[in-house]
C-alpha cells in the first residue's frame, strides 16, 4: 500500500461466521474436551464393550481395553478427567456437561434455522453429490485448495458433508445413546432401547460415535492449519475472514 | 518457513492449552465453590427427568430368553460378620426385617412372613455405575405394601435401608425418595432367577429400585426407616457411596 507501483493483490475481508455460530463453536470446544476426558474416565471403570441388552464380565465383549495398542492407552490416560481414576468425579463432569452439550446444540440448531445458516451454508444440493463433483473436490483438497475461487466464502462439498455428519448425526447419536444408558430414561422413553438395540449396544455406539468425533476433530484441526491457522481461528473469534490471496489471484 | 513456525507453535500451543485445561479441571474439582457448581448437575438431571417424564413410568421388562446366562454379583459377596454368618447357618430363621422411623405401626417381619406377602416377579436389567448390565428375574413384595402396612407419617420424605454388610466398619446404607419407594417395581426381592436369593446377591432380602443404578439396590437389608431428612444419617448424603466417594444420590442416570 505504501508503494503505489506495487501490484495490488486484492484480498478482501469477508464476514464468515455469525455470532451464534462462534459462541456455539467455542462452547462446544470446551464441552467436547471435558466430555472426551471424563468419558474416558467412565469407560475405564469397565473397559469392555458388548452388543445387545446386557453385558458383563461373563459375557462376550467385542472389544476390551487390553486389546488396544499401548500408545492408545497411554494417550487415553493422558486425556482422562480427572487425571487419577475417580469414577464419581468423571461422572459429575460428564453428566453436567452433557446438559451443556445438548442444550447448546439445541439452541444452535434453532438459531441456525431462523437465521438460515443451515439452509444457506450447509444445505447439500443434489448436483454437489455427483461423483464428478465429489472427485473434483477430493482432488482440490489433495492440492490443498479449499475454496472455490468463484465463491470463496462457501463450504465445499466434503466440508458440508463432514459438518452435516457431525451436527446432525454424530453429536445427536452421542446424546441419544447417552440417554439410553440412563435407567431412568429407559423407563420414560423405552423406544430409545429399540432404536439402538439395547443398553449395551447403545454404550458401544456411544463409544464408536465418540471415536468418529475424535477423528472429525483431528481432520478439522489439520485442515484449519493447512488452510491458514490464524485466518481461520480469527474468523471463528471475530467472524472476519480474509479471502486467501491465491484464491483472489485465481479470480483475477 | 513462517507458516511452519506457525503450525509448530499452534501444535505446541494447543498441547499446552489442553494440558492447562486438564490440570484446570482437577483444580476446579478440588475447589469447594466450583465443586458445588459441578455437583449441581445431579439436581439438574433429576429435575429434568422428573419434570419431562412420567414419574411412574415402568422400567423395561424382558422375556426369559433375554436374561443374562450368568448374573454377576458385585459389591459385598459375603458380609462375613458373626451375626450374619450365624443367620446363614440358621437359614435366616432368626432374621427380622424391621420397618420403623416415621411410621404409625413399626413392623418386625420374618422371612416366611415376607415370602407369604403378595409378590411381584419382574425380569429387569441391572445397570452398574461402572457400565455393565445384567438381566435377571426378581421376586418379592412391593416396598409400598410394607410401607402402607406400617403407615407412613405425613412428615416422612425418604426411606432409608440399613444393611448387614459393613463398609469401613459401618453398615452399608442407601435411601430413596417416596416417588421411587412407592413405584410399583420397587420390591424387596427374596428370589433371583426362581432361586432363593443367595448370599452373593444379597440374601435374604435386597432392594430393587429399577430406574436407578446398582449401588442403590441395597443388599442384605435388615432395617427400613422412614425419615424426614437425610441429615444426621451417615454423613448426610443418603448412602455409603454418596457419603464417601461422591456418587450421585439420584442414580437414575
Amino acid at each position: 500500500m505504501n508503494d503505489p507501483t506495487a501490484p495490488t493483490i486484492s484480498t478482501p475481508i469477508i464476514k464468515r461466521h455469525r455470532l451464534a455460530t462462534r459462541i456455539w463453536h467455542w462452547v462446544t470446544v470446551v464441552t467436547m474436551f471435558i466430555m472426551i476426558g471424563s468419558g474416558i474416565g467412565i469407560l475405564k471403570a469397565h473397559p469392555r464393550l458388548y452388543w445387545g441388552r446386557y453385558g458383563a464380565n461373563f459375557d462376550t465383549a467385542w472389544t476390551t481395553l487390553d486389546q488396544w495398542p499401548s500408545w492408545l492407552v497411554s494417550l487415553l490416560n493422558l486425556l482422562t478427567i480427572p487425571a487419577s481414576y475417580n469414577l464419581a468425579i468423571s461422572r459429575r463432569w460428564h453428566l453436567l456437561f452433557a446438559l451443556v452439550l445438548a442444550f447448546a446444540l439445541l439452541g444452535f440448531m434453532i438459531v441456525s434455522l431462523v437465521n438460515k445458516h443451515f439452509q444457506r451454508d450447509l444445505r447439500v444440493r443434489a448436483a454437489e453429490l455427483s461423483p464428478r463433483e465429489v472427485a473434483h473436490d477430493v482432488k482440490e483438497h489433495l492440492a490443498f485448495r479449499f475454496h472455490d475461487p468463484k465463491r470463496p466464502g462457501a463450504y465445499n462439498i466434503l466440508q458440508k458433508l463432514s459438518y452435516v455428519a457431525t451436527i446432525f448425526v454424530l453429536i445427536p447419536v452421542m446424546i441419544l445413546t447417552g440417554l439410553t444408558m440412563s435407567p431412568g430414561m429407559d423407563a420414560a422413553w423405552p423406544w430409545l432401547l429399540e432404536v439402538f438395540g439395547g443398553r449395551q449396544s447403545a454404550r458401544s455406539i456411544h463409544f464408536i460415535a465418540a471415536t468418529g468425533l475424535v477423528l472429525f476433530i483431528i481432520a478439522h484441526l489439520a485442515l484449519v492449519i493447512l488452510a491458514g491457522t490464524w485466518n481461520e481461528v480469527r474468523s471463528m473469534i471475530t467472524g472476519r475472514w480474509k479471502v486467501p490471496a491465491h484464491t483472489s489471484e485465481d479470480v483475477a | 518457513m513462517s507458516s511452519l513456525i506457525t503450525r509448530r507453535s499452534l501444535v505446541v500451543g494447543a498441547t499446552i492449552g489442553a494440558g492447562a485445561l486438564l490440570t484446570g479441571c482437577d483444580k476446579i474439582a478440588a475447589n469447594p465453590e466450583a465443586r458445588k457448581i459441578l455437583f449441581m448437575g445431579e439436581d439438574m438431571n433429576r429435575g429434568l427427568q422428573r419434570a419431562l417424564t412420567n414419574r411412574n413410568a415402568l422400567a423395561p421388562e424382558f422375556s426369559p430368553a433375554q436374561m443374562s446366562p450368568i448374573f454377576r454379583s458385585n459389591g459385598t459377596s459375603n458380609p462375613g460378620t458373626a451375626d450374619y454368618t450365624a443367620m446363614v447357618a440358621n437359614n435366616f430363621a432368626d432374621y427380622r426385617l424391621k420397618v420403623g422411623g416415621l411410621v404409625d405401626r413399626p413392623l418386625s417381619v420374618s422371612l416366611p412372613q415376607l415370602r407369604q406377602m403378595p409378590a411381584r416377579a419382574q425380569i429387569t436389567r441391572h445397570d452398574c455405575v461402572e457400565g455393565w448390565s445384567a438381566i435377571g428375574k426378581w421376586q418379592g413384595p412391593k416396598l409400598g405394601t410394607l410401607l402402607d402396612a406400617a403407615g407412613l407419617k405425613s412428615t416422612a420424605r425418604y426411606i432409608v435401608f440399613t444393611c448387614a454388610d459393613l463398609y469401613r466398619g459401618a453398615n452399608y446404607y442407601e435411601s430413596v425418595d417416596l416417588v421411587d419407594a412407592f413405584h410399583p417395581q420397587t420390591i424387596l426381592a427374596w428370589a433371583l432367577n426362581d432361586q432363593v436369593l443367595d448370599v452373593a446377591h444379597g440374601a435374604p432380602v435386597r432392594l430393587r429400585v429399577e430406574r436407578q443404578l446398582g449401588y442403590k439396590h441395597a443388599k442384605y437389608v435388615t432395617a427400613i426407616d422412614a425419615v424426614a431428612s437425610l441429615d444426621g444419617i451417615g454423613k448426610g448424603k443418603g448412602g455409603y457411596w454418596e457419603d464417601n466417594v461422591d456418587y450421585d444420590w439420584y442414580a437414575g442416570i
